[in-house]
């Protein structure tokens, strides 16, 4: 906190009077909004046969192969969309205004779009593909590797797009201090800003974890839908919805439990994410 | 439910008055100026709400524009959707007058919603290649074959049930890489050059014309698969719904519809 109230959390001011009504009353709606319908599934929901539909070895397998897939594509998506968000926020691109725009794209095109693209690109006569067909005989789309890239590219923005944000909101003296004191820019990276992005580094990780896990259109377009390879929950319960609401509604609140978990999981770092960047 | 006949923007409201119990009908074109000709006894008008399985898309918009030229008081306003989810939404309340589905079984979820189903026509699994057919693919048997890159659809939609008669009756394992989410995914996964071969409905084999390669066989009688019509209890505008029954059972609906690949009962 840099507000200059020392060891004081927000909202613990002892001068914090009641919420102005202004803010009060939409902010609520907005909890409102956001809850309700998660609230009338839960009641619609088949407690009854809940454990039944859910303890099924294909309903295990999809929740399975969701949760790997998407650690997979987190991990990914920090590998590469951490250096991307430094390129971005300190690394004087060339047309940067440009390459941002670039990197929100995947967040505003239609997932279904997302995986048409990732087929013309990689696919068995993607302008790539065809040669990984010809040259290695690698076929991507229809493998679990299509999976985690579909995910990957719906949900890196998230990541770069949060880190990005801190980067470009971080006090640069003290990155500026470190390099009079002679440390290199990896060095002043990696113990200096790296550190203090640390909080929005992990908002943004849990962001593209919960996209990833959620990724349905992108997924079933480029990679497919076979049991255990690519059916991925939001898949399965795509399917289920066919032939069984009651189902489907199962499989939400299976998916919804977990990423409510990850998230709560996560919470004392999401707080002092907004924290740190505000 | 008569809608009365005048010219003149300056009725536009009456004009919406007298339109009891539909959905109010402010198209210009209903704004004929034919004065104050009495209406046939037989003339429809309003508007029709028809719910039709994606596959029907095709056949149905051009009965539509035939609906529409014989029945110039009714808009036809067509919504396509998988069977499934047509019914669901006719269950839930839709203001639809007309229900067609893929197969008997979606009919029958929307069974307590509509009045008399009848069968009005009929389609059969084929096997399409992309158009060159890069695996050389002849016949089912082909669907065996783990080097092949092969879709179905997943069990769960008809066409995927329909697929998995097909291969017990054939006494087939297929080795399939792809259960796609309907039938009109896994027909442009051999468009798009993505699989060797795909099993689709007759009708949308013929769909996509030169794209595809396609191929018949003998198994597929196992698994046919009818399309239901039915209006729907409910009906807001009966006459209509009634007339559009009249029309896709016409000689003139079986035109269109084998012209577009499906079989009649």
């Amino acid at each position: 906190m840099s507000d200059g109230q020392a060891g004081r959390r927000p909202g613990q001011s002892a001068h914090a009077a009641r919420p102005p009504l202004v803010l009060l009353v939409p902010g609520l709606a907005a909890l409102v909004f956001l809850a309700l319908p998660l609230v009338a599934l839960l009641v619609r929901a088949p407690w009854s046969e809940l454990v039944e539909i859910v303890a099924t070895g294909p309903v295990a397998q999809a929740l399975w192969l969701s949760l790997r897939t998407a650690t997979t594509a987190t991990l990914v998506s920090l590998v590469l969309g951490v250096p991307l968000a430094w390129l971005l926020a300190r690394g004087r691109l060339p047309g940067g205004g440009v390459i941002r725009a670039l990197v929100t794209l995947p967040m505003v095109l239609p997932p279904v779009v997302g995986g048409v693209a990732l087929l013309s690109l990689l696919g068995r006569r993607g302008l790539l593909g065809e040669h990984l067909d010809a040259w290695f005989g690698l076929t991507i789309p229809f493998t679990t590797t299509a999976v985690v890239l579909a995910q990957t590219f719906v949900s890196l923005p998230f990541l770069v797009l949060s880190v990005d944000g801190a980067l470009r909101g971080l006090d640069r003296r003290y990155e500026d201090v470190s390099a009079t004191l002679g440390a290199s820019r990896w060095t002043t990276f990696r113990r200096v800003t790296l550190p203090m992005i640390a909080p929005a580094v992990g908002a943004g990780a849990v962001l593209c974890f919960a996209r990833a896990l959620g990724e349905f259109g992108a997924t079933i377009t480029f990679a497919g839908n076979f049991p255990g390879t690519t059916r991925t929950m939001p898949i399965a319960i795509y399917l289920a919805m066919e032939q069984s609401p009651q189902a489907a509604i199962a499989l939400s609140i299976v998916l919804v439990a977990i990423s409510a978990l990850v998230l709560i999981l996560l919470r004392s770092r999401w707080l002092t994410a907004l924290g740190s960047t505000t | 439910m008569r809608l009365g006949r005048s010219a003149g923007v300056v009725l536009t409201a009456m004009l919406l008055a007298s339109c009891s119990g539909g959905t109010p009908d402010d198209g210009p074109s209903d704004l004929m100026g034919s004065g104050t000709v009495a209406p046939a006894p037989d003339e429809i008008t309003g508007d029709l709400t028809v719910f039709a399985a994606a596959s029907l898309q095709g056949v149905f918009e051009e009965l539509a524009t035939t609906f529409e030229e014989q029945h110039p008081g009714v808009t036809v306003a067509l919504n396509f959707a998988a069977s499934s989810a047509l019914a669901e939404q006719v269950n839930a309340g839709a203001p639809v007058d007309v229900l067609a589905t893929a197969s008997a079984s979606t009919m029958e979820q929307a069974a307590a919603e509509v009045s008399d189903p009848v069968t009005f026509a009929s389609n059969t699994l084929v096997i399409v290649t992309p158009s060159d057919n890069p695996g050389v693919v002849t016949g089912l048997a082909d669907f065996a074959d783990p080097d092949l890159t092969l879709a179905v659809c997943a069990v769960e939609v008809p066409c995927g049930a329909a697929a998995e008669k097909v291969f017990t009756a054939a006494g087939i394992t297929p080795a399939v890489d792809t259960f796609a989410e309907n039938v009109t995914a896994t027909l442009n996964l051999a468009v798009s050059g993505e699989v060797d071969a795909s099993l689709v409905y007759a009708t949308d084999a013929l769909g996509a014309g030169d794209t595809v390669s396609t191929i018949t066989f003998p198994e597929s009688a196992e698994a046919v698969n009818d399309n239901l019509i039915a209006a729907a209890a409910q009906a807001p505008n009966a006459a209509a719904a009634q007339a559009w029954l009249d029309l896709v059972l016409s000689d003139e609906g079986a035109a269109v519809l084998t012209a577009a690949g499906f079989d009649l009962p």
